[in-house]
């Protein structure tokens, strides 16, 4: 199966005021297409860095990531910009739902930068929020839902715009034991029947259990 | 869904703040446009003045009147096209907080003089046989309710005793800037009452309104009448209308400056007041921004919602604020002694002011939030709380 992240010699540092801050220390891993991996780690092992640079939202300090073969870190950020919303989608731990929109409108607003017509969209959303089991609360606000349905919204808008790739940041960090457990089914599911790539970073070893694959880290190495 | 929608919804995401911000700006927007009216009505007489018409009068003041002789020598001056000659009569007309102009004038040549001053033909044939008639301007004529025929008593204080006019025209305005609550009577007819009354006042004018052909030569023409009546027993002073009312103006020139200031100084509020909001929406959504760049919405997204949104607001507090001016302006004029400002309009430049610059607020208030939602990066973004 072929490479869907190759992440090579991968570096960052962050600057605070003067201080230089090692977050990740030549990092290199592979992640197939289809794979389902898990990082977990203590908190400041770098594991949220690595899926934001996995993701494209922030650029390593030294080494290349190269994503279904485009070296993320060489792209512009307009390039980047792009790339990021036809190939990648995200899911947070607080959902971060835009509160005015309704569910319908917060998974359409990733389409909106899309050449796809209004038709188009609305199929596309009808669809993602049927996969996620909440076609029936399509015209609710987020403060209408519960966490769990939030959180299915923001399923719903990661895979709206039919990314190879979902990145998860703590997605049932936020959320009790049950709604946890439906949110982890429906990635497994994502991961399963539609083929996703899915990158997820969580605390949690029973959602980490859902991967094909868990990975360690800790101050900034990749342990196993 | 467009970007309008979110823009649009975003505005409102806080109602309470947004209508306080909408009337915040609407009253700033208001009392900009009520102190550039003031401004304009002050001013008015200055804005309506003629470039060929020269004002002569005693040099030593305005009081002191000047020898109803001197108009034929004037007359003769080459250039020089009607010389009309006024009396400011002053007196009381019912009560005395019912101020307007009341002037004694050549009904031959007055209407020659200004034009803008707009009489029936059949009126001012009348006007200029019967010796106590009198023309009153439109506004006067509505204010008091007083049409053809009506007789207006008027107790005199510069010209002492009762004095009786008949109304016998009523001259309409040709545009907004000319004032319509004068009323205008026979010099002829306060100087035959002179003569019996007091001889000595008798034969005098207050000043001449001296019409030239060509307002090139104002300067030409004011240096010869002024000239010809050096070393006179009433030597004069000749200077272009405009000069003249702005030497009324000139007067009150501190308040003025102060009031424009004012005007200027209330923009400066509504962008503080639209710029708070707009830094406290911006620095809320700091991970709402972050979130839409990281779905891939760009910079120039970013600017559209910002700026679209401070423009929503800016241009709702504009419309609300312009649409309370005209009912406060008209509250405030019948709150202000009669005839205290006889031309008191909204001009059309005060409303293109005020609305330009309700919107131009409304982009530079944006500014700030653009810059620090452009320059915050998606990680720290994410970070946010708030």
């Amino acid at each position: 199966m072929a490479n869907a992240i190759t992440i090579e010699n991968v570096s960052k540092v962050y600057q605070r005021d003067k201080m230089s801050v090692p977050v990740l220390n030549d990092v290199s891993l592979e992640i197939q297409e289809g794979q389902f991996i898990a990082l977990m780690g203590p908190s400041g092992s770098g594991k949220t860095t690595l899926l934001n640079l996995i993701a494209g939202i922030d650029r390593p300090t030294k080494g290349r990531i190269l994503v279904g073969g485009t070296d993320i870190s060489t792209l512009s950020e307009t390039a980047l910009a792009k790339w990021r919303s036809s190939q990648v989608g995200f899911i947070f731990q607080f959902y971060n739902l835009i509160p005015v929109l309704t569910a319908f409108e917060n998974v359409e607003l990733p389409l909106t930068l899309t050449s796809l017509t209004k038709d188009e969209r609305k199929r596309q959303v009808e669809l993602a929020l049927q996969v996620v089991g909440l076609s029936d609360r399509m015209h609710h606000y987020p403060k209408q839902l519960s966490g769990g349905q939030e959180q299915r919204v923001a399923i719903a808008r990661a895979i709206a715009s039919d990314p190879s790739i979902i990145v998860a940041d703590e997605p049932t960090g936020d959320l009790d034991k049950k709604s946890a457990d439906e949110i982890m089914t429906l990635l497994t599911r994502l991961n399963k029947e539609f083929q996703k790539t899915i990158v997820m970073v969580t605390h949690d070893p029973s959602a980490a259990e859902r991967a094909t694959i868990t990975r360690h880290l800790e101050k900034g190495d990749l342990l196993s | 869904m467009k970007i309008f929608k979110i823009i649009f919804k975003n505005a409102f995401r806080h109602k309470l703040r947004v209508f306080l911000t909408i009337i915040g700006i609407s009253i700033a927007v208001m009392a900009f446009g009520l102190l550039r009216t003031v401004v304009t009505a002050w001013n008015a007489g200055v804005d309506a003045s003629s470039a060929n018409r020269l004002i002569t009068r005693q040099a030593v003041s305005f009081v002191f009147p000047l020898p109803y002789a001197d108009r034929e020598q004037i007359a003769k001056i080459p250039g020089v096209d009607v010389v009309t000659p006024f009396i400011w009569f002053g007196g009381v007309y019912i009560e005395k907080k019912n101020f307007f102009a009341r002037m004694a004038c050549d009904p031959e040549t007055v209407f020659d003089s200004y034009p803008e001053y707009l009489v029936e033909k059949e009126n001012k044939e009348i006007f200029k046989k019967e010796r106590n008639s009198c023309i009153i301007g439109e506004a006067l004529a509505k204010q008091f309710k007083l049409k053809i025929g009506d007789v207006m008593n008027i107790d005199g204080d510069i010209f002492p005793g009762r004095w009786q006019f008949t109304i016998r025209g009523i001259y309409k305005p040709r545009d907004k800037t000319v004032d319509a609550t004068q009323m205008l009577f026979d010099w002829k007819y306060v100087d035959e009452r002179m003569k019996q009354d007091s001889p000595e006042r008798s034969g005098l004018v207050g000043w001449y309104v001296v019409n030239i052909k060509d307002a090139a030569k104002s300067a030409e023409i004011s240096e010869r009448i002024d000239t010809i009546f050096k070393n006179s027993r009433a030597e004069t002073k000749t200077e272009t209308e405009r000069a003249f009312q702005q030497g009324f103006v000139a007067s009150s020139g501190a308040i003025i400056t102060a009031m424009n200031v004012m005007a200027f100084v209330i923009i400066g509020i509504i962008m503080l007041v639209l710029g708070n909001t707009m830094i406290m929406s911006a620095r809320e959504r700091t991970r709402e921004y972050a979130v839409l760049k990281t779905l891939g919405f760009q910079g120039g997204h970013l600017i559209a919602f910002i700026a679209g949104e401070s423009l929503i607001i800016s241009f709702m507090g504009g419309l609300l604020g312009l649409g309370i001016l005209f009912p406060f302006v008209a509250a405030f004029e019948a709150f202000m002694p009669k005839g205290f400002f006889p031309v008191f309009n909204i001009a059309p430049s005060t409303v293109i002011i005020a609305a330009s610059s309700a919107l131009a607020v409304g982009f530079a208030a944006s500014i700030f939030p653009i810059q620090r939602a452009l320059k915050t990066s998606i990680v720290d973004g994410l970070r946010h709380i708030g």
